[in-house]
């Protein structure tokens, strides 16, 4: 009896301690915890946020919002007289923040009809001046605009008065929803994004393999070279790595200009008689992007192939392999993980650039990031922004469990 | 142990003391489009006015757009002041409360101004336009036309024309023969719209594309374009500087910028104070003589040398052949447009 409430208490004792103990290392990592959410959760939930919100229209018109709901664009008969006397009431409040609401829903409408912000501000003005209220707006307000006598100017407001829309989402696939709420394609000499993703696609796909290209031999030297020169290797590649970005475009930009070093060169040597176009082309985007990205290839290979035993390919040729099968069957094999975790990194973050394309690029060659902060810093248009770093983020997601699946996801982290 | 410990707090709070303390002295910052116009915005505007009142001031730039300004007024963290803004902008913006609501009326210039140079949260900075130029050291026979800019069989090489749908829609659909008079009728039906597209597709390989107003005479000096538009006044600085730019006047099209003044700006009454002193007589004067945009106070127009008001894009032999940038225009098709242009761009 005795001995069983000794081990009772014994084991209480070692519950009180681990829970102690698992409450000291949540504390421990507490700071990190809340670092990722505050920088990595939350902003992606915002940007998921962002793509779908859409409380302009329901914010700035909320009775005719309310009122529309019970409205049925199906049977093409205008709303009731209640949903104009309703248009008419939002609109007639004079209150700052109200004028800043319904100038904010004027631009979301503006996404769905061109014309539609000064419908509403002229209307907006209208109404505020004809001082009784008693109803009937509806003959009022087609008087003011025979807009308002159509049902797409009503079915533009009712598919924009959710909380959330597609619209954003749509755009970014080219796609959008008609009047009558089907969702399709946009006419063909409008499409734009999805070519977009597939031109980043492509960019980020051949400036990694260039990488690897340079990338592999790169590091095997490292590998096999002695202590100073391995030193002067890692040097050439992370010098340019602590370089500014802009001040490394910049110098490429004068290297490959039409009359820059590099062309001169070429023309004195002979090997060519009038100047290339080496930048503002794909060509120097490809050069001056596999620059940048080296060192996020070279690292990864380097450390993994440090990890190969060097008899590993003796014992391969002591068994009668030659040196092309050896490499093939033993060094390759056990150089792949970070061939992996070379790739994949590189990859993502060269689908992310955008100042690069952008200054060593032609239009042509701009990728999503260009989109992104076109409509961020430009336009105003956060919603299509967020949308658009939602499709880029779901590609890259996409790639990475693919990788975690095939590669291993802890390879891929360099931890094994 | 406690001394350190009360050092670090005191070092802390000094630090905090500063940053605050920092945050409310902000200098006033001014923000004008780059380039020769800030120039002379400085030497005409910042410069006497910061020597007069013996404060400091900042200068940033921008060209265009409002998505500072709107991020600024949503995250209360207001860093410009006084800023250059274009017309449609101006009226999105201030609808959309991102500007201040100043009663110009109370300005002591206001009396000596042109009335309609004042709007809901703007006053007229510049009366400029955009104009069609060319070396003329190189081609004798120079284009006259957008028309002719057009022609890359008689004059071949690089074209200049700015990166927005704003500005080259317009200069497209009047090379592609449609009447001044009715380019934004044309410009606001889908067809006018694909129309207008099409006509820049002719052109498109021989396009080089800027974005600051600087750009377009350095690329035309050092000849990596044939013709190029540009903003009157810069084609005026560079013909100061020995060029022979020649400004075609036919087909110009004009427009005013205002200054504005963020809401909730720290320095708001300095910054009103600013804006009565650039739009006052001695100083208009002196801005125009610099660089050859209209400006607002008549009385200052009044005392210009004749010679300087020939160059004016307001000049009456200049107007002749002139559009007006359809503001109204740009609020309602800007978005749809701008996007549809930037991926026109992108292709």
């Amino acid at each position: 009896m005795i001995t069983a409430a000794r081990s009772e208490a014994d084991k209480e004792a070692g519950h009180r301690r681990l829970n102690r103990r698992r409450v000291t290392s949540l504390l421990l990592v507490a700071p990190l915890l809340i670092f990722t959410i505050v920088v990595f959760l939350l902003p992606i939930v915002t940007i998921l946020t962002n793509a779908v919100a859409s409380p302009e229209v329901s914010t700035g018109l909320p009775r005719t919002s309310l009122a529309l709901a019970g409205w049925h664009p199906a049977d093409r008969n205008l709303p009731g007289g209640e949903v104009f006397d309703a248009l008419a009431q939002d609109l007639s409040e004079k209150s700052p923040e109200r004028t800043r609401a319904v100038a904010a829903a004027a631009r979301r409408l503006n996404y769905e009809v061109g014309g539609f912000r000064s419908l509403l501000v002229s209307t907006e003005r209208a109404v505020k001046k004809s001082a009784d209220d008693a109803g009937n707006w509806r003959e009022r307000l087609i008087g003011m605009d025979g807009r308002w006598g159509d049902i797409e100017t009503w079915q533009a407001i009712r598919r924009a008065a959710p909380a959330h829309t597609p619209f954003y989402i749509l755009s970014a696939l080219d796609m959008r929803q008609a009047a009558d709420g089907s969702i399709g394609m946009v006419p063909e000499n409008q499409r734009t994004y999805v070519a977009v993703l597939m031109r980043t696609l492509k960019v980020a796909a051949v400036t990694t393999l260039i990488c690897l290209a340079l990338g592999y031999p790169f590091a095997a030297l490292m590998v096999k070279s002695g202590r100073n020169f391995a030193f002067m290797l890692l040097g050439a590649v992370m010098l340019p790595f602590w370089t500014s970005l802009l001040a490394k475009t910049s110098s490429w930009i004068v290297i490959l200009q039409e009359q820059g070093p590099l062309n001169k060169l070429l023309i004195w040597s002979g090997i060519v008689s009038s100047p290339l176009q080496l930048i503002f082309n794909a060509t120097g985007l490809y050069i001056v992007m596999a620059h940048m990205m080296l060192p996020f290839m070279v690292l990864p290979l380097y450390s993994t192939m440090k990890g190969i035993p060097s008899h590993y390919m003796k014992a391969s040729s002591s068994l009668g392999a030659n040196p092309a099968r050896g490499f093939f069957h033993v060094y390759l094999p056990m150089s792949l993980p970070g061939v992996g975790a070379g790739a994949l990194l590189t990859f993502i973050v060269s689908a992310g650039y955008y100042i690069t394309p952008s200054l060593v690029g032609s239009p042509r060659e701009q990728m999503l990031g260009y989109f992104v902060a076109f409509y961020a810093y430009t336009s105003v248009n956060w919603g299509l922004a967020s949308a658009l770093g939602l499709m880029l983020l779901v590609c890259v997601l996409a790639l990475y469990l693919l990788a975690g699946r095939t590669v291993g996801v802890r390879q891929i982290a360099g931890l094994r | 142990m406690k001394i350190s410990g009360k050092l670090t707090g005191a070092l802390m709070l000094t630090a905090l003391v500063g940053t605050s303390f920092g945050a409310h002295a902000r200098d006033l910052t001014v923000v004008g489009f780059g380039g020769s116009v800030q120039d002379a915005y400085r030497s005409a505007y910042w410069e006497p006015y910061a020597a007069e009142k013996g404060i400091k001031f900042i200068e940033d730039t921008t060209n265009g757009g409002l998505a500072k300004q709107k991020a600024m007024v949503e995250t209360g963290n207001v860093t410009w002041d006084v800023v250059q803004m274009e017309e449609d902008e101006l009226a999105i913006a201030c609808s959309e409360g991102l500007l201040a609501d100043v009663d110009w009326a109370t300005l002591s210039s206001y009396k000596d101004s042109d009335p309609a140079m004042f709007t809901e949260c703007g006053v007229g900075a510049i009366v400029w336009s955009e104009v069609l130029t060319f070396d003329a050291d190189k081609i004798k026979d120079g284009p006259a036309s957008w028309a002719d800019f057009w022609n890359t069989e008689k004059w071949p090489g690089k074209r200049g024309l700015r990166k927005t749908a704003k500005l080259t829609l317009e200069l497209a659909l009047m090379a592609d023969g449609v009447a001044r008079a009715d380019v934004y009728k044309v410009l606001a039906t889908p067809e006018g719209q694909d129309r207008a597209f099409a006509k820049l597709d002719e052109l498109k390989p021989d396009i080089q594309w800027w974005e600051s107003g600087a750009q377009p005479l350095e690329w035309l000096a050092a000849g990596s374009v044939t013709m190029t538009a540009a903003f009157n006044g810069r084609i005026t600085t560079a013909q100061g500087e020995g060029r022979n730019f020649p400004v075609v006047w036919n087909q110009q099209l004009y427009s005013v910028d205002y200054w504005a003044i963020i809401n909730d700006s720290p320095n708001h009454d300095q910054a009103v104070d600013l804006v009565d002193y650039m739009n006052s007589t001695a100083p208009q004067k002196r801005f125009a003589e610099t660089i050859p945009y209209g400006i607002a106070n008549q009385k200052a127009m009044a005392e210009l040398d004749p010679e300087v008001l020939a160059i004016l894009p307001s000049a009456p032999d200049n107007l002749k052949e002139a559009i007006k940038l359809d503001s109204g225009f740009w609020i309602d098709h800007g978005q749809e447009l701008t996007e549809r242009f930037s991926n026109w761009v992108a292709r």
